[in-house]
């Protein structure tokens, strides 16, 4: 691979690919010194056009467990404040020696448009409303360890609930997941959802809660409200967050995700170190090892044919 | 090497053959390393790490002794990620403690050496091991580095561009 835009250029090879590069990099993260040679020499440079404390830490903790050396650039720091354009940027970064971009940015598209200024690989670190790719990646990861879901999520009863429409999130992951054989559900109000809903979608929590395997909640952005596509974050809690009432009806085993940021309160009113089947914390320490192995996979392995 | 002998192959090994030089390469492990106290192999991904199996279910026929084994995979210490497609093979498992303990690494294959080189750096990353030694079932010379094994099944002259294929079933190059 040379780029990671989006979930859809992955064939399920490449991704079974990652999960199992995923699975080398987690022993390389369990040990005392979690650090190997593999990407000596290599620049990667992290590009956050939108605020981000997982995400960037993420890239930059695999890059440096990898050996990588990393350049990261906070744009309200930078020359775009003075009017300096993206390929301009972009342009004069490459010039110093990069082997990768990692790039977030609040419009959809940047970083397809990134690759065309840069013979650099391109890593989508989120755009716009489009995709996430690598988040998609570590919760597909998670699940497969913690369930022991190897060959695929045949039978796998996945719903995704909150903000479908403005959510590369859910767009990611639930386009991932369904690749893999899972069966998708989006919850959300009609306001929050897609025009054209890709998957089967409720409105009623209560309806599938009983009846899925990964609960994924999604972050409920306060500016929503503003917007009135909501009418209130207090009635989007009765309706939509995982209460006490509704943890106890999730299916045994039943894991529950959250892409983090989380809004205690209202998309989940339980303490997540109560529910056996929160994994919300494993999802942070998989990021790590799925951008080690996504990295590995551009900048290693996959960098000559094979 | 999980892949299959090149059409036009010529077998210089027999199963039988390899068997005896593993039970002869158990022996002088044993003999090495007297009482075997804090010794334990480790089979180089992938090619090496049923050969490390097998030395462990001979030495303990011998000596009656567990000898713990284990696997390594280097992929992420080789000198030429990214020249050639390096993919690892299976997560490395050391069940012991590497520290103090005396590692025999044992690999199919002895070639130029730098798969050696990367088993070395990868397995200090778990541990200071009291000594390591290096155990292979053939050596086809070509060394690009200074290592040398210490347990050898078969020293196989070949050429460089020749491929020495090592199964528990026997040996073949072509």
């Amino acid at each position: 691979m040379k780029h990671l835009l989006s979930i859809d250029d992955l064939t399920l090879d490449d991704v079974d690919r990652l999960m199992e590069l995923s699975d080398h990099m987690s022993e390389v993260n369990q040990r005392a010194n979690p650090k190997v040679p593999a990407l000596r020499g290599t620049t990667v440079c992290n590009l956050f056009f939108e605020s981000s404390t997982r995400t960037r830490l993420s890239f930059e903790t695999a890059t440096k467990r990898l050996s990588g050396d990393v350049l990261t650039f906070a744009v309200s720091e930078s020359s775009v404040n003075k009017g300096e354009s993206l390929r301009d940027t972009i342009e004069t970064v490459a010039a110093m020696g990069v082997d990768a971009f990692v790039v977030r940015h609040g419009s959809s598209g940047v970083p397809q448009q990134v690759c065309r200024w840069t013979s650099a690989s391109v890593v989508n670190a989120g755009d716009g409303w489009h995709s996430h790719p690598t988040q998609a990646l570590l919760d597909a990861y998670t699940v497969r360890t913690e369930l022991g879901r190897n060959a695929g999520f045949d039978g796998l009863h996945l719903a995704v609930v909150g903000d479908i429409k403005h959510s590369r999130v859910a767009r990611s992951v639930s386009r991932l997941f369904a690749k893999l054989g899972a069966r998708v559900t989006f919850v959300a109000p009609t306001t929050l959802l897609p025009v054209d809903p890709e998957f089967d979608h409720t409105a009623d929590l209560d309806n599938v809660i009983g009846d899925i395997d990964v609960l994924y909640l999604l972050r409920m952005q306060r500016e929503r409200m503003r917007e009135a596509l909501v009418p209130n974050l207090g009635e989007y809690t009765t309706r939509f967050g995982l209460t006490p009432e509704r943890a106890g009806r999730l299916r045994e085993g039943a894991l529950v995700m959250h892409p983090g940021p989380m809004n205690h309160g209202v998309e989940i009113t339980v303490d997540p170190a109560e529910l056996p089947g929160a994994v919300i914390g494993h999802q942070v320490s998989n990021g790590v090892a799925v951008r080690m192995a996504v990295l590995f996979d551009l900048l290693g392995s996959g960098a000559v044919a094979r | 090497m999980d892949k299959g002998a090149p059409e036009g192959a010529k077998q210089v090994l027999g199963a039988d053959d390899v068997r005896r030089a593993t039970t002869r390469i158990a022996h002088e492990i044993v003999e090495r390393n007297r009482g075997l106290d804090g010794v334990a192999l480790v089979g180089v991904q992938r090619g090496g790490v049923w050969l490390a199996r097998r030395l462990a279910e001979a030495i303990a026929e011998i000596d009656g002794s567990h000898v713990p084994w284990g696997s390594i995979d280097v992929a992420f210490y080789r000198d030429d990620i990214a020249i050639r497609p390096v993919t690892p093979a299976a997560v490395s498992e050391l069940p012991f403690d590497i520290d103090g303990a005396t590692i025999v690494i044992v690999d199919d294959v002895l070639f130029t050496g730098r798969t050696i080189r990367a088993a070395l750096d990868a397995l200090v990353e778990y541990g200071r091991p009291a000594a390591v030694q290096l155990c292979v079932m053939v050596d086809r010379g070509h060394r690009q580095l200074p290592i040398r094994p210490d347990f050898v099944g078969k020293n196989l002259p070949t050429s460089a561009d020749e491929t020495v294929v090592v199964t528990d079933l026997g040996v073949t190059i072509g």
